[in-house]
């Protein structure tokens, strides 16, 4: 597991950031991964929480129990340990997403940017599978990777007041998806009836960091029969587990 | 089984809070919980409550509220001249309340959070086991007119056994802040170092439980984006325009920009108190005397 040369730094008095090489990748996404689950499995017992993001893993520790030279002492060793019973299994969801006019707000827009057409767009960004690097923002929204490069765009300039739920963004090399309302800069493509955050479920999201989805493009009337079928509880997400 | 109190008018912002909401960050879910943790629990230990239960954060301009049951109450942080049934009351000192007593406040005098705390705690709905109100988690994000909110029920005598307890008056007019150096701090140049801790630096308008703007402009530095990363409440962001901001409870579970420095728990608990226009500095502790003062706080 000992791939990167990681930094160990204090965040407050209650955690230690542990961080990668500046880039998003998923190979750092994976390795970020295996080892959150080796700190879950190994030291447990005083860590409280870790909040994964794109280079970086935060590790919440218990203040009372132990000091923080000591868990980054831990930590590196857990890091070193030759132990290679990794954890690759994922899920890989599909994710309905309405692409047409009254959704895609910002597709008329990108297409002249790009010279490219509404279409070609759609059809770009729906045949990607994208990976889950974490959750954070709001509760409930995913930060995805693997955006392709042709669909990279800017941020607004002036973000909007209500970003609609479940609006499915990009910003620069990053998607995501809106789980609630919300302002925002992102440029909005579509929007998926799911939904992405469930305060009375536990989880409470459904997709966690290291899984992947893809994007599978409905008609309105298809958007609008899912979202009943979500709001009654009958809608069953597509997944498939792999690895 | 539950008492409740109704609110005959809301006040400015009051929200029902506990220490908040832990082990949730990594789906998105903010800590939240009192802005100043330590008058909330100041509250709890005068009416001898678990640490944790839920009190009422008031900020400001307090509500008017009916009692419908007997119960105990103590009022701790900010003062808002209280009164019971219109005659004033003091702050720290538990009060018995009867069915259809009134609490009111008046003018600020000093603070901007009280927390009101009922024997057993305020008993709302508890979410992600937490009963801290925090919008999309809980129902509500503030009470509002007209509203009854449950409390735990108290069947005992209504006998007052608390002492007068002073709370130190530099919990609310302390200049100095304490901080310890966050992960960006390197970015900063010697001059800019310089600059942080010796400027006085001013609370904008824009001031809620998710953050506090500065109002004077710092100068950026060169990389103003950081690849988004783990954010606590107390860490200072320093965004593109040059602008500080001090993350507070419910900030969100990460952010792009630099993060220089990082409030102790106690510089966020005395920062809860301050309002718009108040001035103050950034003072670097070691961590070693941040903890030392903390132990002789709680001993007061």
């Amino acid at each position: 597991m000992n791939l990167y040369k990681l930094k160990y730094k204090p965040l407050g008095s209650i955690a230690v950031l542990i961080e990668w090489p500046k880039m998003i990748d998923v190979a750092i996404l994976r390795n970020i991964h295996v080892f959150r689950h080796k700190i879950k499995s190994d030291i447990g017992e005083y860590v409280l929480e870790t909040v994964p993001a794109y280079n970086s893993l935060t590790v919440f520790f218990d203040t009372g129990r132990i000091k923080y030279s000591s868990v980054v002492k831990d930590l590196k060793e857990i890091y070193a340990s030759k132990d290679q019973k990794l954890l690759t299994a994922y899920k890989l969801w599909e994710i309905p997403v309405c692409y047409e006019d009254k959704f895609g707000l910002d597709l008329g827009l990108m297409a002249e940017a790009k010279s490219l057409s509404k279409e070609k767009i759609i059809e770009l960004h729906s045949a990607q599978v994208y990976d889950v690097y974490f959750i954070g923002f709001l509760p409930g929204f995913l930060y995805l990777g693997g955006l392709p490069e042709q669909l990279n765009f800017n941020r607004k300039d002036e973000p909007r007041l209500n970003i609609k739920r479940g609006d499915v963004a990009i910003a620069g090399d990053q998607s995501g998806i809106y789980p609630r309302v919300s302002p925002g800069g992102w440029n909005i493509v579509g929007n998926s009836p799911l939904s992405f955050f469930d305060v009375d479920k536990f989880p409470p999201c459904f997709a966690v960091a290291g899984d992947k989805l893809k994007f599978i493009p409905v008609t309105i009337k298809e958007h609008d029969r899912i979202k009943k079928e979500v709001e009654s509880g009958v809608y069953e997400i597509v997944s498939e587990i792999n690895g | 089984m539950d008492n409740n109190i109704l609110i005959l008018s809301e006040g400015m912002h009051c929200s029902i809070q506990d220490l908040g909401r832990k082990g949730y960050r990594s789906y998105g879910v903010p800590i939240s919980g009192a802005m100043d943790k330590f008058s909330a629990i100041l509250a709890n230990k005068l009416l001898n409550n678990e640490e944790n239960a839920a009190t009422l954060e008031v900020t400001r301009v307090g509500p008017k509220i009916m009692f419908e049951d007997h119960t105990l109450i103590v009022l701790t942080g900010a003062d808002m001249s209280p009164a019971l049934n219109g005659d004033p009351i003091i702050m720290n000192f538990v009060y018995a309340v009867n069915t259809s007593d009134v609490l009111s406040f008046g003018h600020l005098m000093y603070g901007t959070r009280a927390y009101l705390g009922v024997k057993g705690g305020f008993m709302t709905e508890t979410k992600l086991k937490s009963r801290s109100f925090y919008d999309g988690i809980t129902s509500k994000e503030k009470i509002a007119k007209g509203e009854r909110v449950p409390i735990a029920s108290y069947n005992e005598d209504l006998e007052v056994t608390s002492s007068k307890i002073k709370v130190s008056s530099s919990h609310f007019t302390t200049k100095k802040i304490e901080v310890t150096k966050g992960p960006e701090f390197h970015r900063l140049t010697k001059k800019q170092r310089e600059l942080l801790f010796t400027k006085e630096f001013k609370i904008d308008k824009l001031n809620n439980r998710m953050g506090y703007r500065l109002k004077e402009k710092f100068s950026p530095i060169k990389q103003s984006e950081i690849i988004t990363s783990a954010t606590i409440p107390g860490t200072v962001q320093l965004t593109p325009s040059g602008k500080l901001i001090i993350l507070m409870r419910d900030c969100p579970t990460t952010g792009g920009y630099p993060r220089v420095i990082q409030l102790t728990d106690l510089a966020i608990n005395q920062l809860a108190q301050k309002k718009e226009g108040d001035s103050f500095k950034f003072d670097l502790e070691s961590s070693f005397s941040f903890l030392g003062r903390l132990v002789s706080r709680f001993k007061d």
